[in-house]
């Protein structure tokens, strides 16, 4: 069993600069942030270290930080420019007992991450929900399509901050 | 109605309206749609099962829409599965009919706000004949929403088809 900053430690060791920071003042899990860019190969080490032995991927979260500069439109909406968008790891080790959380931020104009899909297959359905309600673009993930919304959705991302929901869908009226 | 009102005493004669007999057969047994979308669902299936007795008011689950004569909306309408409903809608023969189960399929219910992927009712893609108030409705409510279908078809006529 390894605390939150034995964890951080042998990541660092390990990966130096793609390893960011240790965030122990939140008030739930301590989370660790890393580079969106590395999280196939943080996740890789995470799950085979013998001292790590991650084997569970509990969830995967994508998450609007809404950080960016909010601008007023005409119509009395907001959109956001620049700022961020996470995904969240949460990681349990059955054998060993410990669990960590992770964090990867990625731009808002561009959020490229790399998939975890081939480390913990759980990872496949929820990268999709990640991608299809928040719009962020898995690399190599190997069947990125939408998973809850129709395949035909052409309005966005619907769980971003600054989404508009479409008049119409198929002929069918939106709004109530 | 009085179906048998002027029943021969003596023979095996019955004089009725082909009106009447049409609708007396047909809403004696009205075969519906196996198909349930949500929590309504669950209570149309208690509507269904032994304790609440479809069966005894003719009506049973039909697994293609080819052979089913209405359709319960028992759930939230998203909008990806309207256009499934839609087609099913149109593979059911002619009469027939659609009951529409819950205050989503009423009206998107508690999504009608901020339900970004709820159809805002069914009646949106589809012809409802009775709408079944409840959140979900109790299979009383569901069973009287049958019965209040069954009105509609005894007072259709063969000329023009009202339900």
């Amino acid at each position: 069993m390894k605390t939150a900053d034995e964890i951080y430690e042998l990541l660092k060791k390990e990966f130096g600069e793609a390893i960011l920071s240790l965030d122990k003042e939140t008030p739930v899990e301590p989370i660790i942030s890393i580079a969106p860019l590395h999280t196939n190969k943080i996740a890789l080490f995470l799950r085979d270290n013998e001292e790590l032995k991650f084997d569970s991927l509990m969830c995967l979260s994508g998450v609007d930080d809404a950080n960016g500069e909010k601008i007023k439109e005409e119509d009395g909406s907001e959109t956001i420019k620049g700022g961020t968008l996470s995904v969240y790891y949460h990681l349990y080790s059955i054998p060993l007992k410990h669990k960590i959380t992770l964090k990867a931020s990625v731009p808002r104009e561009n959020p490229e991450i790399e998939s975890v899909e081939s480390i913990w297959r759980t990872a496949d359905w929820h990268e999709r929900e990640a991608y299809d309600l928040i719009g962020i673009k898995f690399l190599n993930h190997p069947d990125l399509r939408r998973i809850l919304m129709p395949y035909d959705w052409e309005a966005g991302h619907p769980l971003r901050k600054d989404y508009k929901n479409p008049e119409f869908y198929q002929g069918m009226k939106v709004p109530y | 109605m009085g179906l048998l009102d002027k029943e021969f005493s003596e023979d095996n004669i019955v004089i009725a309206k082909v009106d009447d007999l049409m609708n007396w057969a047909r809403l004696s047994s009205i075969w519906q749609l196996g198909f349930g979308l949500a929590c309504c669902a669950i209570e149309m299936m208690a509507t269904s099962a032994s304790h609440y007795d479809f069966d005894r008011f003719g009506v049973m689950p039909r697994n293609t829409p080819r052979q089913a004569d209405a359709i319960i909306i028992s759930g939230t309408v998203t909008l990806k599965m309207a256009l499934r409903i839609k087609r099913l809608y149109e593979q059911m023969p002619d009469p027939k009919y659609i009951i529409s189960m819950g205050s989503c399929s009423n009206c998107g219910g508690p999504y009608w706000e901020h339900g970004y992927h709820v159809l805002k009712g069914v009646d949106r893609v589809i012809p409802v004949d009775v709408y079944v108030p409840g959140c979900p409705p109790r299979p009383e409510a569901l069973l009287e929403g049958l019965l209040k279908l069954q009105e509609k078809i005894r007072n259709e006529s063969l000329r023009k088809k009202s339900a």
